[in-house]
């Protein structure tokens, strides 16, 4: 067995209390909330145990949850979260607010979809309706993605002093049980010192946070904001690149999956990628050129990097298990903003796949690609289910 | 009735912790109030100061007329806010760093009252100030709910219709180390429990109340005499709860009418003397049950 990390049987939401335990934050306010739950009760269990000494806060909503985050965070405090859903779109006002401040809160997202009506599926527009709000965002495949990138989340935050949300599927990651390996302690210490910001609120520092500012000082702000989140890219490029060399493991910000000499290339975030892997893998074997871009970093979005991996694709299918109402798929809306003026522009084909947790499997995927290299992309988004 | 106090026991008795040159109104009775605080506080604390007109007095950018760190948190998250500062304080071993809030009405008894609630529940050690002038001030003067019965507001034009929210008995309700109620008008009372509520540990919230030159349409230098009145007259009696059984009711209420006090105030000038006559008996019906509490809830005397 490797000292430096054992393999074990864990949910995506376990991984993600064994990232938070093993990064020791400090502060942990947190509210239950359908299906991110066992991160919550893991975590309370360790503290009980004593294997996890942070101070853990039980408040009466998200809300407060993230209320209570951004001024611990602000006190130098590493401070670790975790919500889905409702309660995300509960802690908006909050989410801008981290932001503002600079608070390097990582939380974990349990993608989950939106009421009404009532439903606890895997859909992605609770996180991607905060895409404005200046949380740098993943999208994981599986537990073991999700427990590095907390741990990258951390490492990437507290550098740039921007939040980091990390969102994994409900149950297709969330409550789906994989091996995954845990790194040990150590291993974790050395990629993630302590975290000791400059500026903080501090009674021997005496400064303040949140006083109204002029029009020019806001300005500015919003622009130091911009240049962090332009820092972001090789940022966690960098976490990725270290985590690698001490584990073996890298995911990248996107992801190529056999897309040399692709004819076409399917584009997604999340647990969805898994699903077209295997699509990827059934075309391939049919002799079809067909290739995954799995894009794993939302925010800030890897614009170039697409640029380069998709100029002279012909085709590119985009799979969005969310919905915008009156646009349609917000991935694919991004990608066509990423892709304006490339050389040669793929033709860009985007179905809301999955919306509402419905099923797609494999097999549908694979038509929806032969279905799309036999037709010109439509102007709107398609429903496929 | 007493006389007002002479100007030397009105001087601070410590450090100033809030300095001249804020943005207070001329005659505020807030930044008055606030100063004694602190200075009771000391240094070693960090206040969590919601948008309200402490966070205007407490303001602005690149200025502060507090010699303690600020953080400012959205109007409907003070108590949160004050939790999670807390923890953050407790996990560097800062324990005797106080953490207090200086919110006002509205961030206290509306908006952030779920939340007050909560960390009540939870016995968060912080100490939270409500400054209390019974209005969204800071907005030009709206109704909250701590506006008391028929005063008019720029959203009650014809006077509130319901009376005040007793904050002070829902707070004590929670059962917390300490609920009271104080007025700077009263000013040895107000440090000596500043002093007690700072000496104790837990959830402690106190009370203030503070009559808005603006908003309640007094003289400019009406502030004072507004707040002594308010607490000669029983409308705001001054009181202690602890642990949400052991009353202590001051003795400041003296034999002023309620119409003394509803004279001085541009918001009440629209009441005929029955709508005057129902707001006595309220204030003698409130008086009357506190009165009780006090007797069945005193804390038993040392042999």
């Amino acid at each position: 067995m490797n000292p430096l990390q054992s393999s074990t049987l864990l949910t995506g939401n376990h991984a993600v209390a064994w990232a938070a335990r093993l990064a020791r934050p400090q502060v942990v306010p947190v509210y239950p909330i359908t299906p991110q739950t066992p991160i919550l009760e893991l975590l309370t269990d360790f503290h009980a145990q004593g294997h996890f000494d942070a101070e853990i806060l039980t408040p009466e909503s998200e809300h407060s949850v993230l209320a209570a985050c951004i001024p611990a965070s602000l006190a130098g405090a590493r401070v670790f979260t975790a919500t889905a859903s409702q309660g995300l779109l509960l802690m908006h006002e909050l989410l801008h607010y981290a932001c503002g401040a600079r608070a390097p809160i990582v939380m974990a997202n349990v993608n989950r979809t939106v009421a009404s009506p009532w439903a606890f599926w895997p859909d992605q527009t609770d996180s991607l309706a905060q895409r404005d709000t200046g949380w740098i965002q993943f999208y994981v495949e599986s537990a073991q993605e999700a427990l590095d990138t907390v741990l990258h989340g951390f490492r990437i935050a507290e550098q740039l002093l921007l939040p980091v949300m990390v969102n994994l599927d409900a149950f297709y990651v969330s409550h789906a049980l994989e091996p995954v390996s845990v790194p040990a302690q150590e291993v974790v210490d050395g990629y993630l010192p302590p975290y000791r910001p400059v500026n903080r609120l501090d009674t021997e520092l005496g400064s303040s946070w949140g006083n109204v500012v002029s029009q020019d000082m806001y300005c500015r702000h919003r622009q130091a904001v911009e240049a962090a989140m332009a820092q972001a890219l090789s940022v966690a490029q960098e976490a990725d690149r270290e985590w690698s060399a001490l584990t073996g493991r890298s995911h990248g910000i996107v992801e190529r999956y056999r897309c040399d000499g692709a004819r076409a290339v399917i584009v997604t975030l999340g647990s969805m990628c898994g699903t077209a892997r295997e699509a990827v893998d059934a075309l391939r074997d049919a002799g079809e050129a067909v290739g995954l871009l799995k894009l794993r970093l939302l925010r800030p979005l890897p614009v170039q990097a697409l640029r380069v991996a998709l100029e002279g694709v012909p085709d590119v299918v985009v799979l969005d298990r969310n919905h915008s109402p009156g646009l349609g798929g917000i991935v694919r809306q991004e990608l066509r903003a990423a892709l304006y003026g490339v050389a040669a522009p793929p033709r860009i084909h985007g179905f809301l796949a999955g919306v509402g947790g419905v099923n797609v499997p494999p097999e549908a995927i694979a038509q929806l690609v032969r279905g799309a290299l036999q037709s010109p992309p439509r102007v709107e988004s398609e429903w496929a289910r | 009735m007493g006389k007002v106090n002479t100007m030397e026991t009105l001087e601070l008795r410590s450090e100033p912790m809030m300095c001249s040159g804020h943005a207070a109104c001329p005659g505020c009775v807030e930044a008055l109030t606030v100063r004694h605080v602190l200075a009771t506080i000391g240094p070693d604390a960090m206040a969590v100061i919601p948008p309200s007109c402490m966070a205007i007095i407490s303001g602005p950018q690149p200025f502060s007329s507090l010699r303690i760190p600020v953080y400012q948190p959205t109007l409907e998250a003070s108590a949160a806010a004050a939790s999670g500062l807390r923890r953050a304080l407790d996990s560097q071993g800062k324990h005797g760093t106080h953490v207090i809030v200086l919110a006002g009405d509205g961030g206290t008894y509306d908006i952030g009252f779920q939340c007050l609630s909560s960390a009540a529940e939870r016995n968060e050690n912080i100490l939270y100030f409500c400054l209390d002038n019974e209005g969204y001030m800071n907005t030009g003067a709206q109704k909250s709910s701590s506006t008391p019965h028929y005063a008019k507001t720029g959203s009650t034009p014809e006077g509130k219709v319901t009376r005040k929210k007793n904050l002070t008995e829902i707070m004590a309700a929670h059962q917390v180390p300490y609920a009271a109620t104080a007025s700077v008008g009263f000013l040895p009372d107000l440090v000596r429990k500043v002093e007690k509520a700072k000496a104790m540990r837990g959830f402690r919230i106190i009370t203030l109340l503070v009559p808005c030159i603006d908003g309640w349409g007094l003289a400019e230098d009406a502030g004072l005499t507004a707040a002594r009145y308010a607490v000669e007259c029983g409308a705001f009696p001054l009181y202690e709860v602890e642990d949400g059984r052991h009353y202590t009711l001051g003795r400041e209420r003296s034999a002023r009418p309620v119409a003394d006090y509803l004279g001085l105030q541009r918001r009440y000038r629209h009441l005929d003397a029955a709508a005057g006559a129902v707001l006595q008996a309220e204030v003698d019906d409130s008086w009357a049950r506190l009165q009780r509490l006090a007797q069945a809830g005193a804390a038993p005397v040392a042999a």
